[in-house]
């Protein structure tokens, strides 16, 4: 059952600045979406309006699923994930960490201890579990952010400048389980770069938000 | 000095052959402070999360009476709460003045401002990045609030460990509201005060050994249970 979601005319400003100015789009079925934009047309803030953590002034922002709006609630906001630039690591293991979101869903021990062990094998961070999150690197700790995304299976998945932070070697790494989660685990990825050969490799397709507004090149 | 260095002596003899009543007092120290410990974290933590992710009004004047309050002074307390439950007093029926209870409510009083002012800068020393990846992994507003405790939890740990001190250290109000009567409501402190006035050195030397001693240890065993659990997720 794949989640459908269409962006229609929405309109967002931060102390009479405009940010977003009618952007429309739809992500309609699994696969890879890149978002590319220069700093400041609003791609964070349109993130995190499509993961309904923020408000936005006017338009449209609807979820489908077989053919019925979803309404704004914590059931859908459980249904998709944002991984934020700065992904806010929680001040415990790296297994507590990504154990959160199947903790706060209460499954039960077992489950949550083979799929925890399943995600951070996923974006090859087995060997820290027991570990600190708070020391790992930035790159790990950017693997640690989808692996605690990823571990409660959303059906849409938004990632705020993954690579942003990392070195050479952890940016592939991370487009390497970007492209395993669209090829093994059918996800919808939707993500935002400044990067045009990183959009190039990852992107089904290609984005550009242009003054609030979105075109496709 | 001759008395300080017969003081120490006394109180490693005193610590050697505790006999029933000092045992009594420390005992008393000990379940008095304790008692309004626990009580002022009740009820101060969840007034600390309250102040840390509600916006209400006067809520800024509820805090800058709080940080005044911590530095309330004991004998006024002591005063206040002996006028509320002195005989001609509101709460005068529960006789409850020159008991354990009485002291509890007092030395409660003084923790209540000191936890709930410091947990409070604990919970909104977290970053507010924590607020949004819990919220981003599907978490509910109270587990949101929860989360956020969780991460403040080091911080809380010492706004618990300096209301302990307030009330251990604590001897106008109790002196006042719990009367230091022999065998019911004399804990160390008000015995030091009445040692030294009857000009005993010693023995309130020795007894303030002894109750620097258990303050050391009860703050030592937080301390490390704090570092233990830094420890754990930091190594």
């Amino acid at each position: 059952m794949s989640l459908l979601l269409k962006v229609s005319d929405l309109w967002k400003q931060y102390n009479g600045s405009p940010v977003l100015q009618g952007a429309s789009f739809s992500f309609d079925g699994n696969g890879i979406y890149v978002l590319m934009g220069d700093n400041g047309t609003g791609k964070s803030t349109l993130f995190r309006i499509c993961a309904l953590l923020e408000q936005y002034d006017r338009g449209q922002v609807n979820y489908i699923s077989n053919g019925q709006l979803l309404p704004h609630d914590i059931e859908l906001r459980r249904k998709i994930t944002l991984v934020l630039p700065k992904i806010g690591v929680f001040n415990t293991t790296v297994f507590n960490n990504v154990a959160y979101g199947l903790k706060i869903r209460g499954l039960e021990k077992k489950e949550i201890s083979d799929r925890v062990a399943s995600a951070i094998d996923f974006v090859g961070l087995k060997h820290k579990k027991n570990q600190a999150a708070l020391s790992l690197s930035s790159g790990e700790t950017q693997r640690l952010g989808i692996a605690r995304a990823l571990v409660i299976n959303p059906q849409m998945l938004f990632l705020d400048e993954p690579a942003a932070f990392v070195d050479v070697k952890n940016r592939e790494i991370i487009e390497e389980i970007i492209l395993r989660l669209k090829k093994e685990r059918k996800s919808t990825v939707i993500l935002t770069t400044h990067d045009i050969r990183q959009a190039d490799r990852l992107a089904d397709r290609l984005l550009i938000l242009v003054q609030g507004r979105i075109t496709t090149p | 000095m001759t008395s300080i260095i017969q003081g120490f002596t006394q109180a490693f003899w005193l610590i050697l052959h505790l006999d029933a009543e000092l045992l009594a007092i420390i005992l008393l120290s000990v379940k008095v402070s304790g008692t309004a410990l626990v009580a002022a974290t009740i009820l101060g933590l969840p007034l600390s999360a309250l102040l840390g992710f509600k916006r209400f009004p006067l809520k800024g004047l509820m805090l800058s009476m709080l940080n005044t309050f911590m530095g309330l002074p004991p004998v006024v307390v002591g005063l206040l709460v002996y006028l509320l439950l002195s005989r001609s007093g509101p709460l005068g029926f529960m006789a409850l003045l020159y008991t354990p209870t009485a002291m509890i409510i007092a030395q409660s009083i003084l923790a209540f401002p000191i936890v709930t002012s410091l947990g409070h800068s604990a919970i909104i020393a977290v970053d507010p990045i924590i607020k949004q990846a819990s919220m981003t992994l599907g978490a509910s507003p109270l587990q949101v609030s929860w989360t956020i405790i969780r991460e403040a939890r080091y911080g809380i740990m010492s706004a618990i460990i300096a209301g302990f001190g307030r009330v251990m250290a604590e001897v106008g109000a109790i002196l006042i509201v719990g009367g230091n009567i022999a065998g019911f409501t004399r804990v160390m402190t008000t015995t030091i005060a009445l040692e030294t006035d009857k000009g005993n050195f010693e023995l309130a030397l020795a007894l303030g050994t002894i109750l620097l001693g258990i303050s050391l240890l009860i703050n030592l065993a937080l301390h490390f249970a704090q570092k233990r659990g830094m420890a754990q997720t930091r190594s």
